[in-house]
């Protein structure tokens, strides 16, 4: 028995259809709308078990072992038994037995995707999908355009796609070689997978990949010996998908190049995309997220289908395809940079977290991130420099909201005036909030991502004062500059469990920062006017919030270290690498206040 | 000025909250033509003929109207982005319409915020602008500097957690200074500016330089002076990522000790206070 059928509430059912036997599964009440979950090779439906698990509280989930894999029989002969049409065949007769009256929602993942794209774009399915979510695994008909449509006009761009994604597909050569693959399969490759898979792919281990693997693998050979190299050759050219599709691209992914993707619009006009930092084994690396983005697709289509409008604003932010639904964290969420962030995840489809020790404004940014897309936003006053507040807060968002997929570490306040100014208050004020603020963040809510295993990402607002000396901020430099260090090292450590870290160092942006700035060693007056003078100057620079909002938004998508932002910044940081003297020269200038 | 000069002056702001009055019903009137595909060249020029027809002959500057994030002025360098373009109005987007037309000698300047459609970004800036109406005629009232009081509309917007967007007109500005302007036969205008308005603000700006004000209302030293007596358009205008809205309208300042008199909204009778009383 396998673990699927250890839930609660299992059914099997056996389904024979041309010749062959299938292992049908089915979790959750039948009278919810169906989710048909086909897999991959060489997988079962096991591959499913994590998804499966989590959709079926919601969903009626259905999964079977494609022909010859996991317990369903295989054909005989395997030549020719793995044909897309009789694929269909077997995908027709499961639905009509789970489903006979209501259309299914349909997710595939590898061939259960490239599959599904055959029983999504042929006539005799129409009307009986309602949706489909595919995952690495491209329509072998739209491949064979994209191929075509490179060779006819090899322009050097096209060129290099072809010989990126020909080099991507070495396995697929393989497969085609007689007998070997299953002799590599039944012998020492099929012995060595799971490990291999464990260390290469980072999928977690457990009773993952069953032990039928040596068999599943060797049979499904045939998927590709059937299909390839008769569909690249003369690929349909009706294969136009009849339901609204999701496309979720893994970018790491080794055996397939997001390119493939470039013009699926004019083959599935209704095309959701959805990207996600991550290898080939979505299914078992980030179940999470696949859960929520096809529950959110299969209930949007439901309630298309009823009629229902959709209600809240879409969100077309540039990276709604990446950030879509994902839960974020954004602390000094009140004014400025952390406002601009959350407004910028919010328009990228992200729920949003406001913190900020401002009751009003956190609540206020809540409120405006609901408008422009966030799905929810919610506001939570704390101090980020209370331990405890901070623990709490931690408790209460993931029992309430769930496990953070991104934290933004960006509550700061500003401290000016030479060292022997600056009084120890000055100096433990200024680290609690700059350095101790983002070592709770990171400690409480990076251990949850780790936790969890799903990756995410941590940025951290530093300041270019973190590698640009200067007279004038001693406490602040010296706050940010450990603020930088601290990412890095967290990055380093945190790499291995697909966490990412990034540092942003903005450099002058006109937000109250200014305002609110600390002036050691003048006079409640004098402090006045200095703080009055430096907003005129950054609001004379005006470099505005919203670009550090996009430049840390860019920063989690391609996962960058260390981000200078404002023109200046990045200028200061290729001194500081290359020419450091000089950038010691300008410490030394009395700042014109 | 005291009352008695107000009570004389109420001809002439009568003549000033008549040419208001019409410019906000072309303003409606265009908006409710506001179709899909329609063109700002085409919303701008709707509302040229359509004062034309009732006796505009001359302009402080000619109508204008933007629509989409061209609302929020984004990406907006040099002035001549300001002038009407073949932007194509589609269903949910932002527009904003504003002309400064000249009747009868009389000025007046206006701006009209609107959207097609459902868009909830929009109702809400329009409805916050009412905290800046409020905020500038206390301010104007109890005689601030200008430069403080740009610079408190200024914070309030970032708390509202918006962008200053007037900051993106010539100088800055948030208001200026209108006034009567000689009927002659030909109005030429330069830039869109009606030449008659030009030389006015000129002569005003001028004069103002020896005394120490300005009739530009802007961020800079020299709006560092009390409000002037006289009458000044004022437009606040909010940006939200793509989204802009702004009022416009004219601020009576007079040398009145009384504080209700000393400076007050020449017509509360216009769109964006209706829908504010009504509690849209």
């Amino acid at each position: 028995m396998t673990d699927l059928m250890k839930i609660h509430g299992a059914r099997e059912r056996w389904v024979s259809t041309g010749g062959v036997e299938l292992c049908v599964v089915e979790l959750g009440d039948a009278a919810r709308p169906t989710v048909v979950l086909v897999h991959g090779y060489p997988d079962s439906k096991e591959v499913w078990s994590e998804v499966a698990t989590r959709l079926a509280d919601r969903f009626h989930v259905v999964l079977y072992d494609v022909r010859g894999m996991g317990r369903s029989t295989a054909p005989a002969p395997l030549r020719g038994g793995y044909t897309l049409e009789k694929l269909t065949d077997d995908f027709m007769a499961v639905i009509d037995a789970v489903s006979p009256d209501r259309p299914v929602h349909l997710v595939g993942h590898d061939w259960g995707s490239v599959q599904s794209w055959e029983f999504v774009t042929v006539k005799r399915t129409e009307g009986r999908i309602a949706s489909f979510t595919s995952m690495s695994g491209p329509s072998l008909d739209h491949f064979g355009h994209w191929i075509k449509q490179r060779m006819k006009r090899p322009t050097p761009r096209k060129v290099g796609q072809l010989l990126g994604q020909g080099a991507k597909s070495w396995y697929v050569y393989m497969l085609h070689t007689p007998v070997l693959p299953e002799l590599a399969w039944r012998g020492p490759l099929g012995k060595r997978w799971p490990k291999i898979l464990e260390r290469v792919e980072r999928v977690p281990a457990g009773d993952y990949p069953t032990p039928s693997l040596p068999s599943d693998a060797a049979h499904g050979a045939w998927l590709y010996r059937d299909n390839v190299r008769a569909r690249l050759r003369r690929p349909r050219e009706d294969a136009y998908a009849h339901t609204p599709v999701q496309l979720i691209t893994p970018l790491g992914d080794a055996f397939l190049s997001p390119k493939l993707y470039d013009q699926l619009e004019l083959w599935a006009p209704r095309l959701t995309r959805r990207t996600l930092p991550a290898k080939h084994w979505v299914p078992r690396t980030r179940p999470d997220q696949l859960t929520a983005w096809i529950g959110e697709f299969v209930t949007a289509n439901e309630d298309l289908e009823a009629g229902v409008p959709a209600q809240r604003t879409v969100a077309d932010g540039k990276y709604a395809d990446r950030f879509g639904g994902q839960l974020v964290l954004v602390t000094g969420a009140g004014s400025g940079i952390g406002r601009a962030t959350a407004f910028a995840f919010a328009e990228a489809g992200a729920r949003v977290i406001a913190v900020d020790r401002d009751a009003e404004s956190a609540a206020r940014t809540a409120e405006m991130a609901q408008l422009i897309g966030a799905p929810t936003a919610w506001a939570e006053t704390v101090d980020v420099t209370d331990e405890q507040a901070m623990e709490k807060l931690a408790e209460k968002v993931a029992a309430e909201y769930g496990v953070l997929d991104v934290l933004v570490n960006n509550a700061g306040i500003g401290l000016s005036g030479s060292f022997f100014d600056t009084t120890p208050e000055d100096w433990k004020k200024v680290l609690d909030v700059n350095l101790w603020g983002v070592i709770h963040g990171c400690r409480l809510f990076g251990k949850q991502m780790a936790e969890r295993g799903q990756g995410g990402h941590i940025v951290n607002t530093a300041s270019a004062a973190a590698y640009q000396p200067s007279k004038a901020l001693p406490a602040y430099s010296t706050s940010k500059a450990a603020v930088l260090m601290l990412s890095e090292c967290l990055r380093a450590e945190l790499s291995d469990q697909g966490i990412g870290v990034s540092a942003i160092c903005p450099g002058l942006v006109n937000t109250n920062i200014t305002a609110t700035a600390r002036f050691a060693g003048v006079d409640a007056e004098e402090e006045k006017r200095r703080q009055k003078k430096s907003s005129r100057l950054y609001g004379l620079r005006n470099y505005p919030p919203e670009k550090v909002a996009d430049a840390i938004l860019s920063a989690v998508v391609h996962d960058k270290a260390v981000v200078p932002v404002t023109p200046e910044a990045r200028g200061a940081h290729l001194m500081s690498r290359f020419t450091p003297r000089a950038l010691r020269a300008i410490a030394r200038m009395e700042p014109p206040l | 000025m005291t009352s008695a000069v107000v009570r004389e002056l109420s001809a002439e702001l009568r003549g000033f909250r008549e040419v208001q009055t019409l410019a906000y019903a072309c303003a409606e009137a265009v908006a409710a033509q506001l179709k899909p595909g329609v063109t700002e060249r085409e919303a701008a020029r709707m509302q040229r003929e359509w004062l034309r027809e009732r006796g505009v002959r001359d302009w402080f500057h000619l109508p204008f109207a933007w629509f989409g994030d061209r609302t929020a002025f984004v990406n907006f360098r040099i002035p001549l982005q300001f002038f009407p373009t073949n932007r194509k109005l589609e269903a949910g987007m932002p527009f904003i319409l504003d002309m400064a037309p000249v009747h009868k000698g009389f000025t007046a300047d206006i701006g009209y915020s609107g959207c097609l459609g459902l868009n909830p970004v929009h109702d809400k800036l329009l409805a916050d602008l009412e905290a800046h109406r409020e905020l500038i005629l206390r301010e104007v009232r109890e005689r601030r500097t200008l430069r403080e009081i740009y610079e408190d509309v200024d914070r309030l917007m970032v708390r509202q957690g918006y962008a200053n967007r007037h900051r993106a007109y010539p100088f800055g500005v948030i208001a200026h200074k209108v006034d009567r302007v000689r009927e002659r036969r030909i109005n030429p205008t330069l830039f869109g500016f009606g030449t008659q308005s030009l030389k006015g603000l000129a002569s005003d700006a001028v004069h103002g330089h020896r005394d120490g004000w300005s009739p530009l209302w802007s961020p800079y030293k020299f709006s560092d002076h009390p409000p002037r007596p006289g009458l000044w358009a004022v437009e606040p205008h909010l940006g939200f990522r793509g989204t802009g809205a702004k009022f416009e309208e004219i601020l009576v300042v007079t040398d009145s000790t009384d504080p209700e008199e000393s400076a007050f909204w020449l017509d509360d009778d216009l769109p964006h206070v209706r829908r504010w009383a009504e509690g849209i």
